[in-house]
């Protein structure tokens, strides 16, 4: 598998990153470069192996669903960019 | 003699028999860290508050009261969330990010007492292995090649740490290890780094890079002081799931009793082609120091070894890309200017608040995410994980330790790794493998290389056993006697 410029490309939507077309091309170059490193996986044969879905064996805790934290709007709008109140701003969104 | 060569063990001993006073200690530090801006370790100090908390302390310990790290200076890296002063985790993006609320590992650390001296330089959001993509700029090593002024990496991510510790601008500091992040560092910097089992410490109010393999740990000068900050680290937490209930023993205590009939694994996988021959000569060497106290060393096999950097490079990235989505320009951090539309917020705050190697960890990770490479990269990689972690504990049926080198070598140059990503990934060749197992894993300090740099040999244990993986960490450090300390060549005039 090789990553092109047009998958860069679409992949950076994705991801919502904007990249300047010049930054494509060298871009493609170095993923294909560790993807090409990557490949080496493709040799192990997986077949029955499960995924690992947890590092240590553990069972999920359950706790009581209650609020615990929160109700602090001004802590929280401290960090933002730009707030009306306890609103975040943002540019217009729907028409 | 300056207060600040003291071990951890050593001041803390000194502050409870009042041979010293917290605000003695912590002032020394405070000046050595002026003194020693050239390193860039610390992103932001934080003198007063720091001077504050050694009153605090010696108020208590003047009562006889106080916890176990009472009025010890320590630094913490930059990706540990601290109330009310400044947390970047090495990015343009968190800018001058400033938390409202304390990380559970320094909100437990402060609980026994401990002072803070300020934040440590890193790589930007723990992605790198030299210190170089911090957008702080990189930090020097304080190890210089004998007869050389070229300026060393210290490693990375956890590179200002490592440099603070070595330089003496701490008594030690907190890491975090995604993928070697503390042990590399620690061990191109002459000092000792423990990565504790995976839900050893909690996560909570660390910035996430990648979940499920992201674990904090001390930092020290001796092992010793990694068992006792570890003790205060450790511990179940509520506000992180994944933190495990198992009791926190006493990890001082726990160093005492030597290693005799401790079965040691050496794992024939990590004697790698083209390694440099001093790292196989050290390696050998520990062997032959642990055997002479008693214990006994088998070959053991891991056969996935060479899948594991290539594994990680999928996991990590898929994580990050998940983690990092969360800095969209709104909430907090930088934000773009004159965006058209919401869309173009997002895109262009992310662009000029990421450096280039975290957005090219973002493109990888959303790549093998993405529909139609799913099952070929991050299915798959998931797969070779359950493998590496099956490996272990196969291992574990013939021993009860591992003992490895840490790195494929000393500190290298400034520059000299930067432009090839993959060159700079094979750094955590021998401690990535460790993360996907969820195993704790310890570097220490044994030997420094022809041209005067340290190495270090790496520990490996059973999950949630550092009592032993300490214990014979301790057996190296006191066979290896490592007592060099850099040049200071960095002071201020």
């Amino acid at each position: 598998m090789s990553v092109d410029k047009d998958t860069v490309r679409h992949i950076a939507r994705l991801a919502r990153l904007a990249l300047p077309e010049e930054k494509l091309a060298p871009l493609a170059g170095e993923l294909n470069g560790i993807f090409n490193w990557v490949e080496m996986l493709n040799e192990v044969n997986v077949e029955g192996v499960p995924a690992m879905s947890s590092v240590v064996a553990q069972k999920l805790k359950w706790r009581e669903d209650k609020v615990t934290d929160g109700g602090d709007a001004d802590a929280l709008m401290q960090n933002a960019p730009e707030h009306e109140g306890s609103f975040f701003v943002v540019p217009k969104v729907v028409e | 003699m300056s207060p600040t060569v003291f071990t951890l063990a050593e001041a803390r001993d000194a502050l409870k028999s009042k041979k010293i006073s917290s605000k003695e200690l912590t002032g020394a530090f405070v000046k050595a860290v002026e003194d020693a801006r050239a390193l860039n370790a610390y992103v932001t100090e934080t003198p007063e508050k720091a001077l504050a908390m050694a009153a605090a302390s010696d108020a208590r310990l003047a009562k006889g009261e106080g916890g176990a790290l009472e009025g010890v200076p320590l630094a913490i890296k930059d990706l540990f969330c601290t109330k009310g002063v400044r947390t970047t985790a090495g990015s343009k993006i968190l800018g001058n990010f400033v938390p409202p609320y304390e990380s559970t590992v320094t909100q437990n650390l402060w609980n026994a007492g401990a002072v803070m001296l300020g934040k440590t330089n890193m790589d930007e959001f723990a992605m790198g292995s030299s210190n170089e993509t911090s957008a702080h700029g990189p930090v020097f090593n304080p190890w210089r090649a004998r007869n050389s002024n070229a300026n060393l990496v210290p490693g990375g991510s956890s590179g200002g740490s490592s440099a603070a510790v070595a330089a003496d601008l701490c008594l030690a500091a907190t890491g975090t290890d995604t993928g070697g992040s503390i042990r590399q560092p620690a061990a191109v910097s002459g000092i000792v780094g423990l990565k504790p089992t995976y839900g050893r410490c909690s996560r909570w109010g660390i910035v996430a890079f990648a979940s499920s393999l992201d674990q904090a740990g001390p930092m020290t000068r001796t092992v010793r002081d990694a068992a006792i900050m570890l003790t205060s680290m450790a511990g179940m937490d509520p506000k992180d799931s994944t933190s495990m209930d198992v009791p926190v023993p006493d990890y001082e205590k726990q160093l005492e009793g030597g290693i005799k009939g401790l079965k040691v694994g050496i794992p024939k996988e990590y004697r790698m082609d083209g390694a440099p021959p001093e790292i196989a000569a050290l390696w050998d060497k520990g062997a032959a120091w642990l055997k002479a106290q008693g214990a006994e060393i088998v070959e053991v096999s891991l056969p996935h070894t060479k899948y594991a950097l290539p594994t990680y490079y999928i996991v990590a990235p898929a994580e990050a890309s998940s983690n990092l989505a969360r800095y969209d320009g709104v909430r907090y951090g930088h934000r773009a200017k004159n965006a058209r539309d919401i869309t173009d917020l997002y895109e262009k705050s992310r662009a000029e608040g990421f450096g280039p190697e975290v957005q090219r960890r973002i493109l990888i990770g959303t790549y093998v995410l993405s529909a139609g490479y799913y099952d070929a990269y991050y299915a798959r990689a998931q797969k070779l994980r359950t493998l590496i972690a099956r490996d272990f504990t196969e291992a574990y049926q013939k021993c009860d330790v591992l003992l490895t080198p840490a790195t494929p070598g000393p500190a290298f140059a400034v520059g000299d790794k930067s432009d090839d990503p993959v060159a700079m990934y094979l750094n955590d060749v021998f401690t990535v493998t460790v993360n996907l197992a969820g195993l704790p894993g310890l570097a220490v300090p044994a030997g420094l290389t022809e041209s005067g740099l340290p190495l270090g040999l790496q520990l490996i244990g059973k999950a949630f056993d550092e009592g032993t993986v300490l214990r014979a960490g301790l057996a190296i450090e006191q066979a290896a006697g490592f007592s060099h300390k850099p040049a200071n060549w960095w002071r201020a005039a």
